[in-house]
């Protein structure tokens, strides 16, 4: 073990090393993973003076309790998240959007994520861990990427590498918009519903499930009826793509979704709306609007320069 | 080639190369893939062939639907880089701890478990695609007699390596996964190699793949020799 290394006290449910995933590999099977919302993702490098796609540890409802033994360290964290920074045994409160420097046998501990699911932990170092297709992003279901392709696990060890040990403080003013009307450009089945089916499926509410991860968000909701098969010949999926199933309860495709799938496809989440949406949590209310493609072109603009602006702010 | 190209959301182009699911147009969609590849499109960031679809995403902070299409609509698709397919021999292991499904099978088939296991083992069949998790291929044409539906409901888990068909077609689960296909025996021929990242997949689209019957026994010592 290197001099800097960072030890997990407590892991969390869902903490993975992520960062923009890889590319160019759906022909094999393998999906683009990486850092669920992307935005709070550079954000949280950006804070530490990380080049935005430096591996950075994600988690979801629960995060983790790290101790740091070295020299001294900065990060930050990103999303709707509350924390502690333990030094000598005292606990303070941390606040997002704000990066900090801790020492020696301080801790970081990520209670949870406020009514929404994914935060973010950036580091300013390198985070000692091996890469897969130039990517650390850990794909637990076909066991790829940093970490053997595993959740971080109690007791384990990260070296860390090329600290960087300057520190004056930054900080953004940013606060998480949630939604519930998902902006939705029509499928490549959309004719295999029926009229009711339609209009249930952008006139209702559906609440999403507790069986959803970095794969999919399965949604409960009226029903969907297909009047054409509820099967089609297995093709290609992407990010965003909902799918409608034979009983009738779409499925929205998120980052590690499998590669392909054979069940005829309503819609697709319009890109501006990605971030936002895997932040919905389980329980939550949603409905689908329906908009025209040039709509969507232009709104994903608009929140590209956002991002940019913000990070600019920096 | 392509019947018809359409959007599907706003970061993916969605080709249409017709209805049918044959070798012929599914090598359409294979050389249209290496085509696209090899050209470099600036903003492609993937490319999913399947039996009959091409889809292709692109990055929307680089590029636009149109842009992709319009290249895609005047490619020159002589000029395609066409990859040396292989033929494989997978060993297969039948044995009744593998064979889960075997038993619906003679029932819903109305044949005896030696005649369709002689039904699948008797036949070469062309890799369409590879997907779902990583490396599984689908492969076809099964023997008209053994063509079934998938499980009513599906499997939580199906074991790594299992070998399972539906309707025309017969796969290899990679990795242990959820799956509906009628499980008939399981391959200890490791299908994915990640440590390997220009060429993980045993099996690619394209190549030629027959099956063989192990016993147990042989199946055991496999990965010993």
């Amino acid at each position: 073990m290197n001099d800097n290394y960072f030890e997990i006290i407590r892991a969390g449910i869902n903490t993975t090393f992520q960062d923009e995933g890889r590319d160019n590999l759906y022909h094999i099977g393998i999906p683009f993973s990486g850092a669920m919302d992307i935005r709070n993702f550079y954000l949280a490098n950006k804070l530490v003076n990380n080049i935005l796609n430096t591996p950075i540890i994600e988690f979801a409802y629960q995060g983790p309790h790290i101790k740091f033994t070295g020299d001294k360290l900065n990060f930050a964290v990103t999303g709707d998240v509350v924390f502690k920074i333990k030094k000598n045994g005292i606990g303070i409160d941390g606040k997002c959007y704000e990066s900090y420097q801790i020492e020696n046998g301080d801790e970081i501990d990520i209670i949870s994520t406020n009514k929404s699911v994914y935060g973010y932990l950036s580091i300013g170092a390198d985070i000692d861990i091996s890469y897969q297709w130039k990517s650390c992003s850990i794909n637990t279901r076909a066991k790829i990427g940093s970490n053997d392709g595993n959740k971080l696990s109690e007791g384990q060890k990260f070296s860390l590498l090329n600290l960087n040990t300057n520190y004056n403080k930054k900080k953004i003013n940013y606060i998480n918009t949630k939604i519930e009307n998902l902006r939705i450009i029509k499928g490549t089945n959309y004719d295999y519903f029926s009229q009711e089916g339609i209009q249930n499926f952008f006139g209702k509410q559906f609440i999403v499930s507790k069986l959803s991860d970095r794969m999919g968000m399965r949604l409960e909701g009226p029903k969907i009826e297909n009047i054409v098969n509820t099967n089609i010949k297995s093709e290609g999926l992407i990010k965003g793509v909902i799918q409608v199933p034979a009983d009738g309860n779409p499925i929205i495709m998120l980052s590690d979704h499998g590669t392909i799938g054979g069940y005829p496809k309503i819609g697709v989440v319009a890109s501006v709306d990605y971030d936002r949406l895997v932040q919905i949590s389980p329980g939550s209310k949603i409905k689908f609007k329906e908009i025209e493609l040039s709509d969507a072109e232009t709104l994903f603009k608009l929140y590209e320069m956002e991002t940019q602006n913000l990070l600019s702010q920096i | 080639m392509i019947k018809n190209i359409s959007n599907l959301g706003d970061a993916a182009v969605y080709c249409d190369f017709g209805k049918e699911v044959n070798k012929e147009i599914n090598s359409n969609v294979i050389k249209y893939f290496y085509s696209i590849r090899n050209q470099k499109i600036k903003g492609i960031n993937n490319l999913t062939p399947s039996y009959n679809k091409l889809i292709i995403s692109f990055d929307l902070k680089l590029t636009n639907f149109n842009e992709i299409k319009k290249k895609i609509e005047n490619l020159n698709i002589n000029e395609v880089f066409i990859k040396n397919n292989k033929e494989l021999k997978i060993p297969v292991c039948c044995d009744e701890i593998f064979g889960l499904d075997i038993d619906i099978l003679e029932k819903k088939l109305s044949l005896k478990k030696d005649k369709i296991l002689e039904n699948f083992f008797n036949t070469e069949y062309f890799c369409y695609m590879t997907g779902f998790i990583a490396g599984m291929p689908f492969l076809g044409d099964l023997n008209k007699n053994i063509h079934t539906k998938r499980l009513e409901t599906p499997r939580v888990i199906v074991p790594k390596g299992s070998v399972g068909i539906t309707e025309q077609f017969a796969n290899i689960y990679t990795f242990e996964s959820p799956g509906g296909w009628n499980i008939i025996g399981n391959t200890p021929v490791e299908m994915f190699d990640s440590s390997n990242e220009k060429d993980p997949n045993m099996i690619d689209p394209g190549d030629k793949v027959t099956f063989y019957e192990i016993s147990l026994n042989e199946y055991k010592s496999y990965n010993e020799r």
